[in-house]
């Protein structure tokens, strides 16, 4: 299939270039739907093609030049690909920002990219450009897709995205031929797209990334899994993360897939089970909410039905993983696993929308074994990947018949890997960035003198020759012992636990470690009411001391684990408190990919942290919250704080 | 639902010397309200004021002892809520009035009942005009559903939601009727400030796009205040005032009625 896709032409060195070719030889085919009024909208090809070129005239007959920047914001929409098409076609470069950034951020990124342009999703979007509008000199136009509620606005600078259009049908009437010469003029030089990373640490960077990078990765992503032109996926992952990127514009425009997208942020799971796609992303914290709601659902369920997903789980447990693998299987255990197929997994797979899935990925932070293996068992062909922005998103990815949940596996085509002294992983290949957009420091610090990108992760290639990721680099540290501390490696073992959302682990330059907790809302909830204990908020169920107990036994079993392990053995939890609320983007303590901001918490909640290492049995917190409509309030609670049993180490018992 | 410009027009409803009485209790006494075209009217009112039976009167529930109503410019002969629904008088209760074991669909399916014009035994047969009609009813439910943000639960029966989501759901089924003029008792009791902020872009947004007439009841000043062009206050079934916000505000018998100086 894919032989007969555009995607083999070379001379198709540019997205713009791909998307005319498509809607030439194949412009009937679905390229992307949206869930509009409860119904699948359909775009073909020659839709996509025709929506961009107008786009591209209304910009064209407002003033824009090659080389513009333009902000794109909002919710996986057709309109918003549409836009990243019709602005490269223009020799233009998208800019897409995080939808749920606050103003604030959205102004130092509008203003550092020199944004022109901004084509946004909604009045929310919409009021957050016009609050930055002013500070930001060059951004002259903001486009809004859905001009709902702002039937008031008298500022000039705000157009409704179908009169641009409007415009663009004008326009291109009176200069037949313009965007097809605009895209001949492209080269896979361009810069393609500028992607803000959220980092953990400072200003976001602008990571410039060309055509020829993120077509060679997309390709070579394709090559790796096989992907063709009949794979449907889902576009629900945010515009402005690279892998979102790569998913449904790049491999769909080499490919030739359809993408979908969801109603609204709500749906996504009752859509995902509408499409069935065959090529699916999600983060572990997806999949692991996906089984938890499935084992709080087989809770309710009935005794039959219990029993039945019961037993033909361990079969699975002991069957799938080597089937998927294409291993071979004993006769017995193949025709239990049929059986199985037919009365539980099939049925389970096609209720969660995982009933056509070839290839499913899960990336950006470890997934527990147990969650990994749960979806593999029943036939759901789940990978690692690994791979950074600025190095166009893929990086490492695991062949079907070497899948690990502890891995993330060997590098893509082309791309070439090292562990250098010290442990960093580094590489170099095709899809390597251009750089960090006005920042040539940055840019340098980035890669080494030899040319390699540093990736700012410890890892060690294992004996099957894959990658395992330890921890970032400047993350790890040492407990005064001299012990090793990878503090991610052991937050990673507590949120392997259905009970623990988030965990944030200390220890280094202290004599043990220590643990803030965040609980599962949904899971401790649930568990709490299967117990009939009554609570009433986040805050007040965290502080429970049956709660306390319950998340005690998690932290000794992950002691358990790592006592397995000689060199993190020390890295045991001896003390932990359940935070009283949850980390949130919004309060700066998560990055918009919701990974912990360490040094930020750690001098936020110092006097927590005093007080693990105090030896104190409670400590009272005063803390001030921003609510969504942006007042100000404080919670104040009495944190308890617990000891935890520490389990013997492997290398200890040996010597002793 | 065409977009429509915002402007407050001529009076859409005329309510004239209503007075209305249960046996010895005097719910009403000689109100007139005038409700203009395209307006957002709060009525406000300590507890028993006849704020409710107000609303009651205007969309034909009740009958009153004496007085007028004039809609669109025609007086109101019968009082049957039915007729008056058609008329193009919509409206929420102040307990949430939904089918709990029905879907948010389904609920907001009822609202259209007025517009159904063929027969039961052709909309049973699924078939010719009613076939057209059923798509088009469910096009302007689905625009009410996009509307109002509650698309996640379009197949949810309404018992197992939330209240705040209910109310919005009985909001969605009185706006698929495509009122002239909807009535809101209370629709923001018993809600957090999340869902009344909610709950008040809504209501703007069904005046602004729609231009829908709106009268409301409500204790939360701040969202009065807020959201309406127009306040009239009740006190023991007599209006007291009558006018923009700031008037009512600074008004000396409204500041007593609600600080309960005696009479």
């Amino acid at each position: 299939m894919a032989a007969i896709g555009p995607d083999v032409d070379s001379s198709l060195d540019t997205f713009p270039k791909l998307l005319l070719a498509h809607a030439e030889r194949r412009g009937d085919r679905i390229a992307m739907r949206e869930k509009d009024l409860g119904i699948w909208q359909c775009w073909t090809w020659r839709d996509y093609r025709d929506a961009a070129a107008a786009l591209a005239g209304g910009l064209a007959a407002a003033g824009f030049e090659r080389g513009d920047k333009v902000a794109i914001i909002g919710d996986n929409r057709p309109e918003l690909y549409v836009a990243i098409a019709a602005v490269q076609g223009l020799g233009g470069v998208p800019v897409p920002l995080y939808q749920d950034s606050v103003a604030d951020e959205m102004r130092f990124i509008v203003d550092h990219a020199e944004v022109r342009f901004a084509v946004v999703e909604d009045q929310e979007q919409v009021d957050k450009m016009l609050a930055v509008i002013d500070d930001c000199p060059h951004l002259q136009l903001v486009v809004a897709e859905d001009m709902r509620g702002m039937r008031h606005y008298r500022d000039g600078r705000l157009r409704s995205y179908s009169g641009v259009v409007d415009d663009g049908r004008r326009f291109a009437a009176g200069n037949p031929g313009f965007f097809e010469a605009e895209i001949a003029r492209g080269s896979p030089d361009d810069v393609a797209i500028i992607c803000y990373t959220s980092g953990t640490t400072g200003r976001p960077k602008g990571v410039m990334l060309s055509h020829q990078s993120l077509l060679a990765t997309s390709r070579n992503a394709n090559a790796h899994d096989r992907l063709t032109a009949t794979e449907e996926a889902i576009a629900y992952m945010p515009l402005a993360w690279i892998g979102d990127h790569i998913f449904s514009y790049g491999q769909a425009l080499t490919a030739g897939f359809a993408i979908n997208c969801p109603e609204s942020s709500a749906t996504v799971m009752h859509d995902l089970r509408e499409i069935g796609p065959s090529y699916f992303f999600a983060p572990p914290r997806i999949w692991e909410t996906i089984l938890t709601s499935v084992m709080v659902r087989m809770e309710d369920a009935a005794a039959i039905k219990r029993w039945m997903f019961k037993r033909f789980m361990a079969v699975a447990q002991r069957v799938g993983e080597r089937k998927l693998a294409g291993r071979p299987v004993g006769f017995l255990d193949g025709l239990l696993y049929g059986l199985g197929e037919v009365l539980v997994y099939g049925p389970l797979k096609d209720s969660l929308g995982f009933g056509r899935i070839r290839v499913a990925y899960t990336a950006g932070e470890a997934i527990g074994p147990e969650i990994f293996s749960f979806y593999r068992s029943l036939g759901v062909n789940i990978k690692q990947i690994y791979g950074m922005t600025e190095a166009s998103a893929l990086v490492c990815g695991q062949a079907d018949d070497r899948v690990r949940a502890d891995t993330v596996g060997q590098p893509m085509p082309e791309v070439e890997l090292r562990i250098a002294d010290g442990g960093e992983v580094q590489f170099r290949g095709p899809g390597v960035f251009m750089g960090y957009y006005k920042d040539a420091h940055a840019t340098a610090e980035a890669l080494t003198e030899d040319g390699w990108l540093r990736s700012g992760d410890v890892g060690l290639i294992d004996s099957d020759g894959q990658l395992k990721i330890v921890d970032r680099a400047r993350d790890v540290g040492k407990l005064v012992s001299g012990s090793l501390f990878a503090p991610k490696y052991v937050e990673n073992k507590l949120k392997f636990s259905p009970y623990i959302r988030e965990a944030v682990a200390h220890g280094h330059n202290r004599r043990f470690v220590a643990a803030f907790i965040n609980i599962d809302l949904e899971a401790v909830g649930s568990w709490a009411e299967r117990r009939n204990l009554a609570y009433t908020s986040y805050t007040d169920l965290a502080g429970r001391p049956e709660v306390y107990d319950l998340i005690e036994g998690e932290i000794a079993r992950a002691n358990r684990e790592l006592a397995q392990e000689p060199q993190l053995a020390a890295s045991q939890i001896h003390r932990f408190l359940i935070l009283h609320k949850e980390l949130d983007p919004d309060d700066e303590e998560l990055t918009r990919t919701r990974k912990v901001r360490r040094r930020f918490v750690a001098e936020k909640y110092a006097d927590l942290i005093a007080a693990l290492y105090g030896g104190a049995a409670s400590v009272a917190v005063e803390a001030k919250v921003q609510f969504e409509d942006g007042r100000t309030g404080t919670i104040k609670a009495e944190l308890p704080i617990r000891d935890v049993a520490v389990a013997q180490s492997v290398a200890l018992a040996k010597a002793g | 639902m065409t977009p429509v410009e915002r402007q407050i027009g001529d009076v859409l409803l005329d309510a004239s010397g209503i007075s209305l009485g249960f046996g010895a209790v005097r719910a009403l006494q000689d109100v007139s309200v005038e409700v203009r075209e395209g307006e957002i009217l709060a009525i406000i009112g300590p507890n028993g004021a006849g704020k409710t039976s107000l609303l009651n009167v205007i969309n034909g529930i009740y009958k009153p002892q004496s007085g007028h109503i004039r809609f669109r410019g025609r007086e109101r002969r019968r009082y049957k809520p039915a007729e008056v629904a058609r008329e193009g008088i919509a409206r929420t209760f102040q307990n949430v009035a939904l089918f709990k074991g029905m879907t948010t669909l389904d609920n907001i399916m009822t609202g259209r009942n007025m517009q159904v014009r063929s027969g039961l035994l052709a909309q049973a047969l699924y078939w010719g005009p009613a076939l057209k009609n059923e798509l088009a009813h469910r096009l302007a439910v689905e625009r009410v559903i996009d509307f109002l943000e509650i698309q996640s639960i379009r197949k949810t029966p309404v018992g197992r939601l939330p209240y705040g989501l209910q109310k919005r759901v009985e909001l969605g089924r009185a706006l698929a009727a495509e009122p002239k003029l909807l009535l809101l008792d209370e629709p923001m009791a018993g809600m957090n400030v999340e869902e009344k902020e909610d709950m008040s872009r809504f209501i703007l947004d069904v005046n602004d796009e729609f231009g829908t007439t709106i009268v409301l009841i409500e204790h939360d000043m701040g969202v009065v205040m807020d959201i309406s062009d127009r306040v009239v206050v009740l006190d023991y079934g007599i209006k007291i005032a009558d006018g923009t916000p700031d008037v009512v505000r600074a008004d000396r018998d409204v500041i007593e009625a609600y600080l309960g100086v005696s009479h």
